[in-house]
């Protein structure tokens, strides 16, 4: 966890604390997704930025689709789960490595990424 | 008659076979670079395949404004002009590069890549530089930055205008490593799983990040080449690189363990890279982002 994030985590507790409107566990998944939007723009990691337009990113890549509308397509994000982690089971020829398969990222880091890109 | 019919057809098949490969055209490299350029043609309406000679630059015209404008003072003047001192520096022995490759510089670059009938195997113009020097008892240089570059550029900007024709004899070892070629190039690998083939065929045109990937048809006219990212990498780097150091870029870029500069490997693919770009004329050295 970055330096930032960090800081923004005690801020949010300091604010709930204080404000009490906040239940636990919205803090707990609103840290997963920009954790794992951390990892989706890290070059040396997902590097999602390389091929995806994706809200929030600059420069982006042409050569998959944008990641908007996730939950439409799809609904079911386990299936999701299961693109970032190899997508050449649905096609053996895509560009996108298997991120998961090769090891590129651990698992805990393919939920995060998950959680991130199905807010999108 | 029935024997007398397929021994005729045996021999009708066996000429056949002759007058194709007679005829350089018709060869397994030329169809494949006619099947590229053709791919391409319909890739990229309105772009030639002789435009590709510029790489991505031919694919927009804000980029290529850029290309132009760094090629006015090219940063790659100064080492051909050393590269040509070396090449005419004789050596200890009181010959020089002349002796091995004759007097018409600007024929040496389009003899290169070749199957040596003798050694079976594919030949490259550094791969010759370089025995030309132990030959001579001259020390060799590394592959893939520095003099090597430097004489391999001068040689290039000599050739240009001249038209790259790599010819695949029809020689079943020749075919053989002509296919590892082919074959490296469109097997994906590394972690990231990508082929060359994956970038430089199926996605070229499209940005990876903010980066245009450029078609694998004229890839090969503009080597060696200076690259500003190596230029900008340390001191020690000036930029300008051999087309095995660009290779093995590539596969670290893909997370696979490169292979070695001059290997069978990467000759191989040469041999292959560059008979896809047959019929383009040659451009070396360039500038490349």
């Amino acid at each position: 966890m970055s330096k930032t994030n960090q800081r923004l985590a005690r801020m949010l507790s300091a604010l709930v604390i204080s404000t009490g409107l906040l239940s636990a566990e919205a803090i707990a998944a609103d840290s997963a997704v920009e954790q794992g939007k951390a990892i989706a723009f890290d070059r040396k990691k997902g590097n999602c930025l390389g091929c995806h337009a994706i809200e929030g990113g600059k420069l982006p890549g042409t050569i998959g689709p944008p990641l908007i509308a996730m939950k439409a397509r799809y609904p079911d994000k386990a299936k999701l789960r299961a693109q970032i982690y190899d997508a050449t089971k649905a096609n053996p020829y895509t560009p996108m490595p298997p991120f998961g398969k090769h090891k590129a990222l651990s698992d805990k880091e393919i939920d995060l990424i998950t959680e991130f890109v199905h807010t999108l | 008659m029935r024997k007398y019919f397929s021994v005729l057809l045996a021999a009708s098949l066996t000429l056949g076979v002759t007058t194709v490969s007679a005829d350089n055209h018709g060869s397994i490299n030329n169809k494949d670079a006619k099947a590229l350029a053709d791919y391409f043609d319909k890739k990229f309406p309105g772009v030639t395949t002789n435009d590709l000679v510029n790489g991505a630059y031919a694919l927009d015209e804000s980029l290529f404004m850029q290309f132009e404008a760094q090629e006015e003072f090219p940063r790659y003047e100064d080492f051909v002009a050393q590269g040509e001192e070396f090449y005419n520096t004789p050596f200890k022995n009181g010959k020089g590069f002349a002796d091995c490759f004759g007097n018409d510089t600007s024929s040496i670059r389009p003899r290169y890549p070749h199957w040596d009938k003798k050694k079976q195997t594919v030949v490259t113009l550094e791969g010759d530089i370089n025995k030309c020097l132990t030959d001579n008892g001259e020390k060799p240089l590394g592959w893939k930055k520095g003099m090597m570059a430097y004489v391999s550029g001068y040689l290039s900007m000599e050739a240009r205008g001249k038209t790259i024709n790599v010819v695949v004899p029809n020689d079943p070892k020749a075919i053989e490593a002509y296919n590892k070629g082919k074959s490296h190039f469109y097997r994906k690998r590394g972690q990231l799983n990508l082929s060359c083939a994956d970038c430089h065929v199926y996605q070229a045109g499209m940005y990876v990040r903010a980066d245009l990937l450029s078609p694998t048809v004229g890839h090969v006219t503009h080597f060696p080449v200076f690259r500003q990212k190596w230029a900008g990498g340390s001191d020690k780097d000036d930029g300008l690189g051999t087309l095995h150091r660009r290779y093995g870029g590539c596969n670290k870029q893909v997370r696979a363990k490169p292979f070695k500069a001059q290997s069978e490997e990467y000759r191989n693919l040469e041999f292959f890279h560059a008979s896809m770009s047959n019929g383009l004329k040659f451009n070396g050295p360039a500038y490349r982002k």
